[in-house]
């Protein structure tokens, strides 16, 4: 019992630790830069308590719960051997996640408005709400495709550098033909698509794959399975602006 | 009562984001794999767990830290802040007169990575597969950097408008040349982390650093030029950990060769 509760006091202190930059930087910002008092000063140290013990909360759900599922589902698939079932669900693990991902959704908004500013589509709600759907979906697929690409590249052992370089060469080529209003946030889609739940899911599992098929390293197989999640929306994102 | 209130919709909107992955792992564990989940108590604890520290987390961010970051990064953008002390005129001409806004992105944006809870999965992951050769604060640190000067670069080409593709692709040849020069056990990881940095904490603070900024920079459109700052923070820090691991091998050749 006390050691638990000891172990639970030294990783509040760790988060504590990893939050206390932030707040030196806003507390340096707002009293010499700026030369304001803070305001609520009781509310902010109220809500500083809930993100340490957030942060503690999850990190130790992330050893106990998400680590663990990611891993063992990876070893479960490479036993039972069936290629197209692991694609699947790499698949679905993908696009499900991202669908629902609340950055993507106000990134797609917000694409939404540039494109009815540009004249790209109508400046009706109707119009603005399907194109955003419609970049929601392709941005969403994308990311599946992307987990199916990245675990076929595990299983077959290719050197993740020519397929990451192929795709920015693409980006570099697509760049050139997409209109000009969609290249920012074709750029920035790549970086909001892959939510803290999702990280460390898909990290385990390609960890739990590469471990668990012989041959492969898991440092160098096992990680990349995030580099193609932000990389294939962009990619995807581009075509979807030229398209339309 | 409002706060209990507004905590309980944190929490239902972090179900809600974790409902589809839930449904996904345990529809394939029970109808594909149909096999029993391992240890299942701890691992329902375990999502709990990490529901409820999402939650709380995200709570805590929206109640104290995010409004006033927010504010800041309006208050450091606006023209009044800007304008010369002398003359009270926006003489903001000159890219270099916003020279706070550059110090504030770089302190924003390492701050934010150090607390990012995904870049901190990442980082016990790979200490835990390089059986501790990667080094948890070493990978966190140099993410954390490649953010910093990602969202510095960012601000200053908001400021001086020039085209955002010059800059992402002149990245991309950089990490084409450095991924040949590295050690390769660090490539991978290093890809990885281009795209772990921007999640929770960072995005919300620089999208409002990104669109502030393009607001009150004459000239700028806020709906063309305000993006893009997350694009440099999922570059630079690929850039900056196979720097890491460039320079951690440079340094243990060298000792080698000393003790020889």
């Amino acid at each position: 019992m006390w050691r638990s509760i000891l172990a639970f006091g030294k990783s509040l202190l760790d988060s504590l630790r990893d939050l206390a930059p932030i707040i030196l930087v806003i507390a340096f910002f707002q009293l010499v830069v700026l030369q304001q008092p803070i305001p609520n000063l009781a509310g902010l140290l109220g809500g500083t308590l809930l993100v340490t013990l957030g942060l503690t909360f999850f990190i130790y759900g992330l050893n106990m719960g998400l680590f663990p599922i990611g891993e063992s589902m990876a070893q479960a698939f490479s036993e039972k051997g069936s290629v197209f079932w692991l694609l699947l669900f790499a698949f679905t693990l993908g696009f499900s996640t991202t669908i629902a991902e609340p950055a993507l959704i106000a990134v797609a908004e917000e694409a939404s408005e540039v494109a009815a500013e540009g004249g790209i589509i109508e400046a009706s709600e109707q119009a603005m709400h399907d194109y955003a759907t419609g970049l929601r979906l392709t941005v969403a697929f994308s990311v599946g495709l992307a987990i199916v690409i990245g675990v076929l590249r595990i299983l077959k052992g290719w050197p993740i550098h020519y397929l990451i370089i192929g795709g920015y060469a693409s980006i570099t080529v697509m760049t050139a033909f997409a209109p000009r209003s969609i290249i920012g946030i074709a750029y920035d889609s790549g970086g909001v698509t892959t939510s803290t739940i999702t990280v460390p899911l898909v990290t385990a599992l390609g960890v739990g794959l590469a471990s668990s098929i012989q041959g492969r390293n898991p440092m160098i197989d096992g990680f990349g399975l995030i580099a193609f999640a932000s990389l294939t929306p962009m990619i995807f994102v581009m075509g979807y602006g030229m398209i339309i | 009562m409002a706060w209990l209130a507004s905590l309980l919709d944190t929490l239902l909107a972090t179900l809600q984001d974790v409902f589809p992955i839930a449904a996904v792992i345990f529809g394939f564990q029970l109808f594909v794999l149909r096999r029993p989940i391992p240890n299942l108590r701890r691992t329902l604890f375990g999502f709990f767990y990490v529901l409820l520290g999402l939650s709380l987390f995200l709570q805590g961010l929206e109640q104290a830290l995010f409004p006033l970051g927010r504010l800041m990064a309006t208050q450091l953008t606006h023209p009044e802040f800007l304008a010369d002390e002398t003359t009270g005129l926006l003489s903001a001409t000159h890219w270099a007169e916003y020279y706070w806004v550059y110090i504030f992105a770089f302190a924003i944006g390492f701050s934010t990575t150090v607390a990012e809870p995904s870049l901190i999965a990442v980082a016990i992951k790979a200490n835990q597969v390089s059986g501790g050769a990667i080094g948890v604060w070493g990978l966190r640190i140099a993410v954390a950097i490649g953010v910093a000067v990602g969202i510095s670069l960012g601000t200053w080409r908001i400021v001086t408008g020039y085209p955002l593709h010059y800059f992402i692709i002149t990245g991309y040849v950089f990490v084409m040349f450095q991924t040949f020069y590295a050690p390769r056990i660090i490539v991978p990881l290093a890809y990885d982390s281009g795209g772990v940095t921007t999640s929770t904490v960072t995005v919300p603070l620089v999208a409002a650093l990104g669109l502030g900024l393009a607001e009150s920079v004459p000239g700028r459109s806020p709906l063309l030029d305000g993006f893009g700052l997350i694009a440099f923070a999922s570059l630079c820090p690929i850039i900056s950990v196979m720097a890491y691991a460039q320079i951690s091998e440079y340094r243990a050749k060298r000792n080698g060769r000393k003790k020889v």
